[in-house]
């Protein structure tokens, strides 16, 4: 290795410290080191507790990006110490740098947390083969390439929580799977040995839990380092839930028809006909708002809409391109 | 300066609830000296929606859109980060899939259209970033906005997934520590302000099927922008504005405080700060009275 190329620089961290058996609130220690451009975030960590305060604690074990246990989060955002470079970390966030657990709320001693919700989660969508497989098969079972891909990068989850805690709904709704347990729910719906069907499916269509809470941020696809892409995984098991017939007449399949609807009708979007559509009845809970809204020019009606031009075009398209038949 | 040409895809939201932001879109337009071809063809993008439903007559209807803006010669240009990501989406599986690209073409075929992938597809706010450039803009400031605290709200669908989004854009931009609607402020005159919020999600999507959800979201965000002193709020997305602007009361309930800023469109901003006439930026209607001018 050509030694002259690395370089040294002195970061700032600010690192959490919490030890729920004796500490009543979490405080903040400050170090500052000098950080060479060979390093990743957990030689820092290891730096901390092999250099300065052998009390220090997280979770470690293969140093390869392969168990998913040392997930912390730097400067809020979601990070696998092990792959992270700390060079990229200075890059984006400069010379001062946080480190916190993945979720604060759950910390159980410093970097370490209490993930059972993850793992309650994660079992609840039936993260395994749903099949009876012969106990003595004949010959090998063999699965084709093509039917392989259908998987994506589905299983390639080294369920690090990274994107589970990084997940605005799951901060929020105590309910909600998480963008983990979806991708896992994927995996074994799109794998051709797997039974389970509408049964696995069933569970993913019900509001508060289900994908339809997904707020579509993308920050679950932005933070994993396995680049699995949850919200695509999310994404297909919205198209799955229609095509297999799961999903039934709701607010949120409602809205998501609704756009159809509306674009076959105007090309452009009838905003006030598609919260209708969605709402049915429970529109009038909407009506405060919308009369102020009105009363600011914020609401065309329905017949002053200006519908898209050469509409025959979009009508004609909507007709021959439809894939869905619900 | 020379003039710019963009196709605009206006989208169905500044048609509708929120006029302000065409408007205002147009006065600083000729401010800038940018001639904006409206694509009146163009459908809705199924706004991140559609495609849960109907995947393949998403790409169609967003294809046909930026086969228009090709007809033309002219780079895309969006108002609203929602069509931005779902156009820009389209665009990148397209041209990353000849198969996929063939269908669709088939599809529009029967229309007398082709997708060619010769259009790139950008947001505003980065298309007067590239083209014109923050130096460029500064100078052209006759109002400015000194006095102001001004807190950006950037919105998912212009940053993330960031890959995607940096394909269409020249200047990089990190979703974790966004710098491009900060700059613009600071171009206009202003005091950006740093807040944990500003690159989160305002909750739009899930306002009808999850309401709780969507009003912590946005009740988050403003309070964020209040507890950092911001005097008002900016944003580049209409579907933000929506939630920041027109659902106070449900945010203020949800987090359990009152919370409240006005917020102004990206354009507005702008507008102010070029010496656009108010009458030209659509002030007027917004719900939290914009009280500072």
């Amino acid at each position: 290795m050509d030694t002259n190329s690395i370089t040294t620089q002195t970061v700032n961290f600010k690192v959490f410290r919490f030890n729920s058996d004796v500490d009543y609130l979490p405080y903040y220690d400050n170090y500052t080191m000098e950080v060479t451009s060979e390093e990743v975030v957990l030689d820092i960590l290891n730096r901390i507790k092999w250099d300065i305060d052998g009390s220090f604690s997280y979770r470690r074990s293969c140093r390869h990006g392969i168990c998913g246990a040392c997930a912390i989060k730097v400067n809020g955002r979601s990070t696998l110490a092990c792959k992270e470079r700390m060079n990229d970390m200075i890059d984006i966030f400069g010379t001062q740098l946080t480190f916190e657990p993945l979720s604060i709320n759950r910390a159980v001693k410093d970097m370490i947390i209490d993930k059972a919700d993850f793992w309650e989660k994660h079992n609840n969508v039936e993260p395994y083969l749903v099949s009876d497989i012969e106990e003595n098969p004949k010959a090998e079972h063999l699965i084709l390439p093509h039917d392989a891909e259908k998987l994506l990068e589905a299983d390639l989850c080294i369920q690090c929580g990274s994107c589970h805690y990084a997940c605005p709904v799951v901060e929020i709704n105590d309910d909600f799977f998480g963008p983990a347990a979806f991708a896992a729910a994927y995996r074994f719906e799109a794998d051709v040995r797997d039974e389970a069907g509408k049964s696995r499916l069933e569970n993913l269509h019900s509001q508060k839990q289900g994908v339809w809470d997904c707020v579509k941020c993308f920050e679950c696809a932005e933070v994993c380092p396995k680049e699995i892409n949850p919200i695509d995984k999310i994404t297909k098991l919205h198209q799955m839930l229609f095509k297999e017939g799961v999903a039934t007449s709701n607010v949120a399949t409602r809205h998501a028809v609704g756009f159809k609807r509306s674009i076959a009708k105007n090309g452009v979007l009838d905003e006030g006909g598609l919260v209708l559509y969605s709402e049915g009845l429970s529109i009038v809970k909407h009506v405060p708002v919308a009369l102020r809204m009105f009363s600011k020019g914020k609401i065309v009606p329905p017949w002053a809409i200006v519908k898209s031009k050469n509409l025959d075009e979009i009508k004609k398209l909507v007709k021959s391109s439809s894939t869905a038949k619900f | 300066m020379e003039k710019l040409r963009y196709a605009l895809f206006t989208g169905c939201t500044a048609k509708q609830s929120t006029p302000e932001q065409l408007a205002s879109t147009y006065a600083v337009a000729k401010k800038l000296n940018i001639e904006l071809v409206e694509l009146e063809e163009a459908s809705c993008c199924g706004a991140s929606h559609l495609q849960d439903y109907d995947d393949f007559l998403s790409l169609v209807l967003n294809a046909r859109n930026i086969a228009y803006a090709e007809k033309h010669g002219l780079t895309m240009v969006t108002i609203c980060n929602t069509c931005q990501l779902n156009t820009a989406m389209t665009k990148h599986r397209l041209d990353n899939d000849a198969d996929l690209k063939n269908k669709i073409n088939e599809k529009l075929k029967e229309v007398g259209l082709e997708y060619k992938g010769t259009s790139n597809i950008i947001h505003f706010l980065y298309a007067i970033i590239d083209d014109i450039g923050l130096e460029k803009i500064a100078s052209m400031v006759k109002v400015p906005l000194s006095q102001f605290n001004i807190a950006p709200f950037y919105g998912c669908h212009n940053i993330r997934p960031s890959e995607l989004q940096n394909e269409s854009h020249k200047t990089p931009e990190n979703s974790y520590r966004p710098t491009s609607l900060d700059n613009l402020i600071i171009a206009c005159g202003g005091t950006a302000v740093d807040y944990e919020e500003k690159n989160k999600c305002c909750g739009f999507h899930v306002e009808l099927q999850a309401p709780k959800t969507a009003s912590i979201l946005t009740g988050n965000a403003i309070a964020g922008a209040m507890d950092g002193n911001a005097d008002w709020m900016v944003t580049p997305c209409p579907l933000c504005h929506l939630k920041l602007d027109t659902q106070t009361k449900h945010s203020s309930d949800a987090i359990g405080r009152e919370v409240s800023l006005p917020v102004l469109h990206m354009q507005q901003m702008l507008g102010l700060a070029l010496g656009c006439p108010q009458d030209e930026l659509g002030l007027k209607h917004h719900l939290v009275k914009v009280n500072f001018i």
